[in-house]
This record gives structure tokens, C-alpha cells and sequence, in this order.
């Protein structure tokens, strides 16, 4: 049961995970219009309000060609080449943009076809969407997959842990099976006969529960530096203290959910109530 | 108050315990029950405390028919039946005075009502003196006597002792025949199952003599006699 109780709540905390990492992931998704150097910045302003307009849209960000250039040059501060062949040019080449953020991922489709429109289309150079999508989507569907297996380890290691509970409780009715023939003889109700045995199951969960925080605790700062080399964001250790009353409240309902429905069965079953 | 109409009862095809048995016992009657190993005595209490289910007829007790009673209606019939068994079935982990307080627990009374009757009862079987002893420390008499209290401790209409008597010498059994008389004469019902031909034939109370499962015999100041 502590070993069912434990794997679930790894579930918990690699849901967690998963989740900080996606949206962190998604975060970085955006779609840049890059429009022609000859557009004036009073169009571009009125297309980025009516780009933030859409519902879709979370959040657009006006790249100017100046500071365009600016980042330019500041990424190849080192490059002489870049930097000379600037100079020769005289001018700004870069042309100014928009990075559009959706509030939904899959909303990018909707973004992308707005930006197709006939008006736009001569003003625009180039729409570009970064990789990322991908990527993301193949992690989501990646971090999809190993929840699911994590449910199903769940579920099969929780029909086990019922089963090993169940016997546990089913020895402790076949030890006292003359005393609970006593009780019956003197005319015990159901309830006090089998009031014990549920107890006990209860209290094997109440147990595992703890038993698998106290688990967790090592495993955690084992964990933490790895996950924050991989995820900056992600505090496993601050999540796992800041939400130790709750997990264990987590920990607790289901490990007195499966003591109960155990013990429940054995009581069932073999003291034919 | 009690009546088996018609009742036959079979274990499996090639034993036939009971076989159209007709019984009616009247509210504070004392009566024996009497017959061979196998006559079907125990099958008689068994079916009556709803332990087994007739194959045939009807079992009345005051208001239950006991064939029809659900498992969850069982308790109420149970507590309304003192038993006490040949082999005690006290719990070898409570002392004497707990297995009688037990009786009471069940039926969830409050602990100033059972520190008030544990002790009259244990006096009443001449125990007081053994109240905090275990089973194991206790003579078969004393034993016995610890399930008669038990049995009777909160007053139930009925008191069915199956054999009580059976491994107990001639003066310890006499005692407890003289406390199931007393039981009787406070108001109770008892129900005797015993093979001890001087126990009934002194008591010279009624008695039903049982043989292959059929009454052969039912006498209101009846005799040990078999076949
Ligand atoms: N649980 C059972 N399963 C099958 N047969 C049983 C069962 N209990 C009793 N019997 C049979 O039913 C018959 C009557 O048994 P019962 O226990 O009523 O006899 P009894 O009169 O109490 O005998 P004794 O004097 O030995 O106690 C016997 O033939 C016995 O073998
Ligand atoms: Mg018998």
C-alpha cells in the first residue's frame, strides 16, 4: 500500500512537472511578421492594435528596426565581418516586426490566416513561426503518455495493494473467527462485529500514507538539482514543502479510500455480512 | 411463545437431522429436550436461533419467524436467546467478569449498567470471588457458570443450554441444573438439551424425546427414556 501510495504521488509531482514545463514551453511559442522596410511605423502600430484586439491574441510586442539592429549587433558584437559589412551598408537592412503571442497554442492557425488577408499582404515581408511547435507538441504528447502510464501503474498497483490488504485483514477475521462467532451468539450487530476490521483497514492506509511522504522526502532532494538544471522555473522542493499539508491530504484520502474498500470486501466476504 | 410447525431440516442427501417436527413451548416453561447422538437435539436450537435455515416449515419465535430473518434482523432475535454451550465458547481473552460485561457491550448499554449488573450476576452464580479471572484459570463448572451468566445477563425471554452438563461431575452439574431452576423461576423460559438421565428424570419437568430427527415423545412430566 505504501508503495501504491508513493507511486502516486511521484503521479502527482511528475503532473506538475509536466504541466510547469509545457506552459514554460509554450510560453516561448510566438509568430514574428516581419513587415517591409518601407512601411511606415504609424501602419504598423495599427496593425499590432488590431492584432491585440483579437480574442485570440494574448500579447503583441512592436519590434522597431532600430531595435531590431540593435539586438542584431549586440548577438555578433563579436563578428567583425557582420559588424563591417553593416557599416558598408549604411543603412538599416532589418526590417521592423511584430511577435504575436496566442493565448491558446492551437489558436495560431486562426492568427496565421488573419495575417493572410489582402490587406496585410503588401505590407508584410515575411510571416515566420518558430520551431518551437513542434518540439512542444512532442513533449506534451511524450509527458501525455508517461501520466498515462503513471495511472496505470496506479490503478494496477492499487488493485494489489487491495488485495494484499484485503488478506492481511482476512488472517486477522480468520484468527478471531471464534470470537466473532462469540459476538454473533450474543447477538452482536453487524456494525460492532465488523466496526474493528474497518478500523484496521483505515489505519493501514492512514500508515501507508505517511510512510510514503517520509519516502518522498529523500527522493525529492535527490531529485531537485536535476530537475533545476533541466527547468530553471521549476522548484520541486519548493513544491513538495509548500504543498506538503495538502499531498499529504492527498495521500490520506486515497490511502484511506483503498484501506477502506479493502477491509470492506474482507467484511463482506468472509464474515457474510 | 416459541413453535416449529412442520419443520424438516437436511444437512445434505444422506443425513436427515429433523423430520416433521411439531413443537410449541409456552412463556416460562422449563422443558427438556432428550435423545441419542445424531437425534437432532443441537439442529433443534441451531434452527431456532436462526444459525441454520429449515428445509421444510416454520420456526416461530414471539414475533420472528426465524426462517425468514434477515441477517441484519438476526442481532435483535440473538439477544432475545441466552445460550450456553456445552464447550462454554467464552473468549479465552477476557476474564469472567468481562465476558459477562460483553453481552452488554453488544447491545451498545452504558458502562454504569454494566458495572451495576455484572456484579449481582456474578454473585448469582456464586462467582464474585473469580470475577477477574481467564477462562483458563476457571474449573469447567465455573466456567460453565460464567456462560449462564453471560447467557442470562440481560434478560432474555429464552434460556437454551445444549448439553451443560456434559463434562461436568454429578455435584457441579446439579449446580448448574439448580441455577437454570433458579432462572426459571424468575420468569425465564429454559430449553435443556441434556443426556443425563438423573438431571430429568429428578427435575420431572416436560420432556421431548428426540430419535432420527422425529419427537417420538412429548410428556408434560416426562421421563428419561429412549426408544
Ligand atoms: N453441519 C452439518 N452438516 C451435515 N450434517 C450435520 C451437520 N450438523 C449436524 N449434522 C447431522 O445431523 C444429525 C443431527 O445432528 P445434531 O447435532 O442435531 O445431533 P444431536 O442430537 O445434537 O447429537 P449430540 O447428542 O451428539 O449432540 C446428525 O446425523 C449429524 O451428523
Ligand atoms: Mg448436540
Amino acid at each position: 500500500m505504501t508503495l501504491v501510495l508513493f507511486v502516486f504521488l511521484n503521479l502527482i509531482i511528475f503532473n506538475v512537472l509536466a504541466d510547469s514545463a509545457l506552459a514554460i514551453l509554450r510560453d516561448k511559442i510566438d509568430i514574428s511578421v516581419y513587415f517591409q522596410t518601407n512601411v511606415s511605423e504609424d501602419d504598423i502600430l495599427k496593425v499590432q492594435r488590431s492584432l491585440a484586439s483579437l480574442s485570440e491574441v494574448k500579447d503583441v510586442e512592436y519590434i522597431s528596426r532600430d531595435l531590431a539592429l540593435q539586438s542584431f549587433k549586440d548577438r555578433h558584437k563579436e563578428d567583425q565581418t557582420i559588424n563591417q559589412a553593416l557599416e558598408v551598408l549604411g543603412e538599416n537592412p532589418l526590417s521592423a516586426s511584430l511577435n504575436i503571442k496566442a493565448k491558446d497554442p492551437r489558436d495560431y492557425p486562426v492568427i496565421v490566416s488573419y495575417l493572410n488577408n489582402e490587406n496585410l499582404n503588401n505590407l508584410v515581408d515575411q510571416v515566420t513561426y518558430s520551431q518551437n511547435q513542434l518540439i512542444i507538441n512532442r513533449l506534451a504528447n511524450i509527458a501525455e503518455t508517461a501520466g498515462k502510464g503513471g495511472v496505470a501503474l496506479t490503478v494496477i498497483l492499487s488493485v494489489i495493494a487491495v488485495f494484499v490488504t484485503l488478506n492481511t485483514i482476512i488472517l486477522t477475521i480468520y484468527s478471531t473467527r471464534d470470537e466473532i462467532g462469540v459476538m454473533r451468539l450474543v447477538g452482536a450487530a453487524n456494525k460492532f462485529i465488523s466496526g474493528p476490521y474497518i478500523i484496521q483497514g483505515v489505519l493501514y492506509g492512514i500508515l501507508a500514507a505517511f510512510l510514503s511522504m517520509l519516502l518522498m522526502v529523500p527522493l525529492i532532494s535527490v531529485a531537485a538539482p536535476y530537475v533545476k538544471v533541466l527547468m530553471p522555473e521549476v522548484n520541486i522542493n519548493g513544491y513538495f514543502y509548500s504543498n506538503l499539508l495538502k499531498l499529504t491530504g492527498y495521500q490520506l484520502g486515497f490511502g484511506v479510500v483503498l484501506g477502506t474498500v479493502s477491509s470492506i470486501i474482507a467484511v463482506r466476504r468472509y464474515l457474510k455480512i | 411463545m416459541i413453535s416449529f410447525q412442520n419443520v424438516s431440516k437436511v444437512y445434505n442427501s444422506h443425513s436427515v437431522a429433523l423430520e416433521g417436527v411439531n413443537l410449541t413451548i409456552q412463556p416460562k416453561e422449563f422443558i427438556c429436550i432428550v435423545g441419542r447422538n445424531g437425534a437432532g437435539k443441537s439442529t433443534i436450537i441451531k434452527l431456532l436461533i436462526g444459525e441454520e435455515k429449515p428445509t421444510k416449515g416454520r420456526v416461530f419465535f414471539g414475533p420472528y419467524e426465524v426462517n425468514k430473518l434477515k441477517p441484519q434482523e438476526m442481532p435483535a432475535l440473538r439477544r432475545q436467546i441466552g445460550i450456553v454451550f456445552q464447550d462454554f465458547r467464552l473468549l479465552p481473552t477476557k476474564t469472567a467478569q468481562e465476558n459477562i460485561a460483553f453481552a452488554l457491550e453488544v447491545e451498545g448499554r452504558p458502562q454504569s449498567e454494566i458495572d451495576e449488573f455484572v456484579p449481582q450476576v456474578l454473585d448469582m452464580v456464586g462467582l464474585a470471588h473469580r470475577a477477574r479471572n481467564f477462562p483458563h484459570e476457571l474449573s469447567g463448572g465455573e466456567k460453565q457458570r460464567v456462560a449462564i451468566a453471560r447467557a442470562m445477563i440481560n434478560r432474555p425471554a429464552v434460556v437454551v443450554a445444549d448439553e451443560p452438563t456434559g463434562n461436568l461431575d454429578p455435584i457441579h452439574a446439579g449446580d448448574i441444573v439448580k441455577l437454570l431452576l433458579k432462572i426459571n423461576e424468575l420468569g425465564t423460559t429454559v430449553i435443556l438439551v441434556t443426556h443425563n438421565r438423573e438431571i430429568v428424570n429428578s427435575l420431572n419437568r416436560r420432556v421431548i424425546s428426540l430419535d432420527n430427527g422425529r419427537i417420538i415423545r412429548d410428556e408434560a412430566n416426562g421421563k428419561y427414556v429412549l426408544a
